[in-house]
């Protein structure tokens, strides 16, 4: 069966990204193609969240980034969503217009309910966005991001803060998002993580990409050098495997 | 659920009332004007009670309101050059006709006066004690008595620096030891006098309504030359058009009226009289 | 209000004038006195029209400056602390001398009336408004602006939500500008004139007082203001207290 190649959503060439004398990503070449799961592993530093925003183009860089679909949307979830002192429901309608201000309000409103169904937070929809549980704000922060319908959904360490039964709530919707096709992204110190949910892992050290390999590759033995190190360490204490 | 919209609607109504009380507040800003005056005159007078009596009494007759800006006598004839007042009623009489001279005031009225005098600390280390205001000064310099200056530029400020000139003293540079400056109105002069046990020039008037008085008590007066004298000036239109000239010279007529100056001779204080009508018949 | 001045006999500072002055406090209180409630009501409506005048404008460019980034930021920023230290005085002559019948605006005739005061307060508590707010928001974006800006929202439209998202911040800004505007003397006091019925307000009724040497009155005046804006906050504070608990805790 012959497949047609994924087309290339954003095309990384020689990217840097410096904060002032520090630089958090060097030299940086990738490609994001369509229906990708990356998962972004490596340790503290490593520059996996510069790597996120230098895609998700929020950054200043040196070298090229290209988005080979003119102005698609994106939405990014951060280890710790911020969420405005609103309702639930509030938080997703602001999310929705500013990222598609041209809708109408009643598809805005649908958008809003679908998405909140989707993640399970349709009963909370009245209350203070801020008085959710920790695991209730990472999914509502999952709907905002999937109500706007982007091309590419970004995701830093969404599970970091999380109990066990909420993280995997979590993975359970990110799965189910690949599953319907969303493009996404995501940076993990969590190897059993990327091992369960993503199609393609990158490891980085130091601020370069050092491996970018489809998960199975990734985690078949022989990994040289530091990735090696790395998987080693993890996985030693890694219990989920 | 239910709770939250009742609250919810009980702060708006509460923040609606709110907003309708200073939207209906909101016409006094730009407050009728149509028949009233504007007029400077010194803190000195307003403090001793006078408008509060007389301005009623004119408010009868005429219908007119005066609403009185109490200022030093600098201030206040500086208000009648800008046009910001529509009459002057203040006591320095060389700077009132100088300000008739400039144009700026269509005529100067005698209207009454009141008169000064020293007080001091009762035991009066100075030796001031007397009918004579200038011989008083001069042993209050030489004892190197301290004495209290107003320093505003005001009436009585004035009068204080023609009495020196008279004892042949030029007091605030000749840095009398024990002088003191303190450019401010009455009151607070008569505060730092009382509290420093030291020696001041004030206006009757104020005197006797004066509250904090410690250790002071009367001790020159009856002098002629304390006599202050008080004027009232309609600012001349020809100078600002704007002026309220009717209205103005309304209470100017009506203040130098046997009306007006009865109204004065009649205010008084703890059964004395404070002002003396002596407007020219 | 104010009884014709009376002669009384001479007292000692410290050991009568507190207690009485405490007295006279309560007494004008609890007989609202007609003279003495306008005079608190207009106290309140300068002060507090002042601050809804420099709200609008003065929330809008902290939330503006807090984002804005031009040559000249920094000097702009100083200029701005530095008129967080205006001098009330300073203020009252300024808008004296454009208002005067001599001055620029003359034409306008609204010296010596409320309007007046309030264009002076308001030029007072501007500055203030303006800052705090500035840091409010720069607060809030150095959370939240990572995410606003991934959501699609711009500087100014980041800035705004923040204010929004603030708004229990913002409310403390209010508050410290009307204690600003309240208790200042010196601007109301030269461009309203101090006249008796039309622009006396607390203030500058305690400051004739003190002059006129009746300190316990003026004390006791001055109890009476600090009584009228501690039941203010209270009101605030039970109208925060209806918005949920979270309002109250989330501050």
């Amino acid at each position: 069966m012959t497949l047609l190649p994924a087309p290339t959503l954003i095309e990384l060439r020689q990217a840097s990204v410096a904060y002032g004398a520090v630089q958090a990503v060097r030299d940086a070449t990738m490609r994001v193609l369509q229906g990708d799961f990356i998962a972004v592993v490596g340790a503290n530093g490593s520059g996996k969240t510069s790597l996120l925003r230098l895609l998700h183009g929020v950054v200043a860089h040196t070298g090229s980034r290209e988005m080979l679909r003119p102005a698609g949307v994106q939405a990014m979830v951060f280890q710790r969503p911020f969420l405005l002192r609103l309702s639930v429901w509030n938080n997703l309608r602001i999310a929705l217009w500013l990222a598609r201000p041209d809708t109408a309000t009643a598809l805005r409103d649908e958008r809003a309910e679908q998405a909140l169904r989707r993640v399970g937070l349709a009963a909370l929809r009245h209350r203070p966005a801020r008085s959710l549980s920790g695991g209730e704000q990472q999914r509502l922060a999952l709907a905002r991001g999937w109500a706007v319908r982007p091309d590419i959904l970004f995701l830093d360490e969404p599970t970091a803060n999380l109990d066990p039964s909420a993280k995997k709530d979590v993975e359970a919707l990110l799965a189910d998002f690949a599953a319907d096709g969303m493009t996404l992204v995501m940076s993990t110190h969590n190897l059993g993580q990327a091992k369960r949910l993503a199609s393609r892992v990158i490891y980085m050290d130091e601020g370069r990409i050092d491996i970018d390999l489809p998960t199975s590759d990734f985690f078949a033995s022989g990994t040289p050098g530091r990735a090696g190190l790395f998987l080693k360490g993890e996985l030693s204490w890694s219990i989920e495997g | 659920m239910v709770d939250r919209g009742l609250n919810r609607a009980r702060r708006s109504a509460a923040l609606a009332a709110a907003c309708a009380a200073l939207l209906a507040w909101a016409p006094t800003l730009v407050s009728a004007q149509d028949r009233s005056i504007t007029m400077a005159s010194t803190t000195s007078t307003e403090q001793s009670g006078l408008f509060a009596h007389l301005l009623p009494a004119f408010r009868q007759a005429s219908g007119i309101d005066v609403r009185v800006v109490a200022v030093g006598t600098g201030q206040a004839l500086d208000m009648g050059r800008r046009g910001d007042a529509d009459i002057l009623f203040v006591h320095d009489r060389q700077a009132e006709e100088k300000l008739v001279a400039e144009g700026f005031g269509i005529k100067r009225t005698d209207v009454m006066y009141n008169d000064f005098v020293i007080v001091g600390p009762q035991g009066d280390p100075a030796g001031a004690k007397g009918r004579d205001v200038v011989a008083a000064l001069a042993r209050i310099a030489a004892a190197s008595g301290s004495f209290i200056s107003r320093g505003d530029k005001s009436g009585t400020h004035a009068a204080e620096l023609r009495y020196w000139k008279m004892a042949g003293i030029d007091a605030p540079a000749a840095r009398v030891t024990g002088y003191k400056e303190c450019g401010c109105g009455m009151g607070p002069a008569l505060n730092i006098a009382s509290q420093s046990d030291a020696y001041v020039l004030t206006d009757r008037g104020t005197w006797l309504s004066f509250r904090n008085r410690g250790n002071l008590a009367i001790l020159v007066e009856g002098d002629r030359r304390l006599f202050n004298q008080y004027g009232v000036i309609v600012v001349n239109p020809a100078k600002h058009p704007h002026v309220k000239v009717q209205l103005a010279q309304a209470f100017a007529d009506w203040v130098l009226s046997p009306a007006g100056q009865q109204t004065i001779a009649a205010y008084q204080v703890g059964g004395e009289e404070l002002f003396f009508p002596n407007a020219p018949r | 209000m104010v009884p014709a001045p009376r002669i009384l006999p001479d007292e000692r500072l410290v050991t009568s004038v507190v207690p009485e002055s405490f007295s006279t406090a309560f007494r004008l209180i609890v007989h609202a006195d007609p003279a003495l409630v306008r005079t608190v009501a207009l106290s309140l409506a300068v002060s507090g029209s002042a601050c809804l005048c420099a709200a609008g404008l003065g929330l809008a460019s902290g939330a503006w400056l807090a984002v804005a980034r031009f040559p000249g930021r920094r000097a702009v920023l100083l200029v701005l602390d530095t008129l967080l230290a205006l001098p009330s005085v300073v203020v009252g002559l300024a808008v004296y001398l454009l208002l005067s019948r001599s001055g620029p605006l003359g034409s306008w005739g609204i010296l010596f009336t409320p309007a007046a005061m309030v264009i002076a307060q308001t030029i007072l508590v501007l500055p203030i408004i303006t800052a705090l707010a500035r840091q409010v928001v720069a607060d809030a974006l150095r959370d939240g602006g990572d995410q606003l800006r991934s959501m699609g929202a711009g500087a100014l439209a980041s800035a705004l939500l923040m204010l929004l998202h603030e708004r229990w911040a913002v409310a403390t800004v209010m508050l410290i500008a009307f204690g600003r505007a309240v208790a200042e003397v010196g601007a109301v006091m030269i461009v309203g004139g101090n006249i008796d019925g039309v622009t006396r307000v607390m203030t500058t009724t305690i400051a004739l007082e003190t002059s006129k040497g009746d300190l316990p009155l003026a004390l006791a005046l001055g109890l009476v203001l600090l009584a009228v804006v501690a039941l203010l906050n209270v009101a605030i504070a039970l109208f925060r207290r209806g918005a949920g608990p979270l309002a109250v805790e989330l501050r």
